[in-house]
């Protein structure tokens, strides 16, 4: 891992944003499909010990990507998402919101916004996050932590019935 | 009634009380004295700061001081921390992806 790469993480709460930068030792037409391609953002975008899947993906304005994050315990919290702008290898919008397995959106979501860029082989992105409300920034995070927190404990419990025997 | 925090920070005038009164303890009136604002606005602030717990009262003679609570704020910026966390995990994730796309190229 590249450690010199750039990593910049802000949260504007008076303007209700998170800015977010990050560098990436690969070419802009790589990063742009790791962002873009469900195949690859399920890829990366759960932190461990989380999942994604996407149920289906239409990358074009309008069009919407409907995915779903898994817990450990094989817990679905559904979203969807709906591309507002589109600017290949360039930029990219989207309207962010929760949704139950029925594809209901649970209203207010958030506006994404991703610009890329490439210099020397590096390329950078450009993420804000703008949150209408606060207090779903505050259940994203729960539902991540509770992620965090189940495995940690099977972990425990393993590591406790491993130290019986 | 219990109150989110963020609210507490989202207002501009409150955010300055804060700045003002990390320095040092104040008297209500001595808060207002540095707001174009009403004395009952900022003792609005002021208890809605108080209830969100960001900021204790105590009584001085006839005077009461409000000063920060210092370890509320702290619980905000282990928030942010918990969610850069998250961020660096997913990008840690993602440089992984990439060097596979890379050496797939190939």
């Amino acid at each position: 891992m590249n450690n010199s790469l750039l990593f910049d993480f802000t949260v504007d709460k008076a303007a209700k944003t998170v800015y977010i930068t990050r560098e990436f030792d690969a070419e802009l037409s790589l990063v742009w499909d790791a962002f873009t391609k469900a195949e690859l953002i399920d890829q990366w975008i759960a932190p461990k010990p989380m999942t994604a899947k996407t149920k289906y993906q239409d990358f074009k304005v309008g069009g919407k990507r409907f995915y779903a994050m898994i817990s450990p315990e094989g817990q679905e919290r559904w979203a969807i998402q709906e591309y507002t702008s589109i600017t290949p290898k360039t930029n990219f919008k989207m309207y962010n919101a929760f949704a139950d397995a029925a594809e209901n959106p649970e209203l207010p979501g958030s506006e994404w916004d991703h610009t890329f860029s490439e210099q020397n082989a590096t390329t950078k992105v450009n993420i804000t996050i703008y949150n209408e409300s606060l207090e779903r920034l505050e259940r994203i995070l729960d539902g991540f932590t509770q992620g965090m927190k189940m495995s940690l404990a099977n972990l425990e419990n393993l590591l406790a019935t491993l130290s019986k025997k | 009634m219990r109150r989110d925090i963020f609210q507490a920070i989202a207002d501009p005038t409150r955010r300055a009380i804060i700045a003002l009164i990390a320095l040092q303890s104040m008297t209500p009136n001595a808060i207002a004295d540095n707001f174009h604002t009403t004395r009952q606005s900022v003792s609005k602030h002021l208890r809605i700061l108080t209830e969100c717990q960001l900021v204790k009262q105590e009584q001085q003679g006839r005077e009461i001081y409000y000063s920060l609570e210092i370890e509320k704020m702290k619980e905000i910026d282990k928030w942010i921390e918990q969610f850069r966390k998250i961020w660096e995990t997913r990008f840690n994730q993602l440089d992984n992806v990439l060097s596979t796309m890379k050496k797939q190229k190939k």
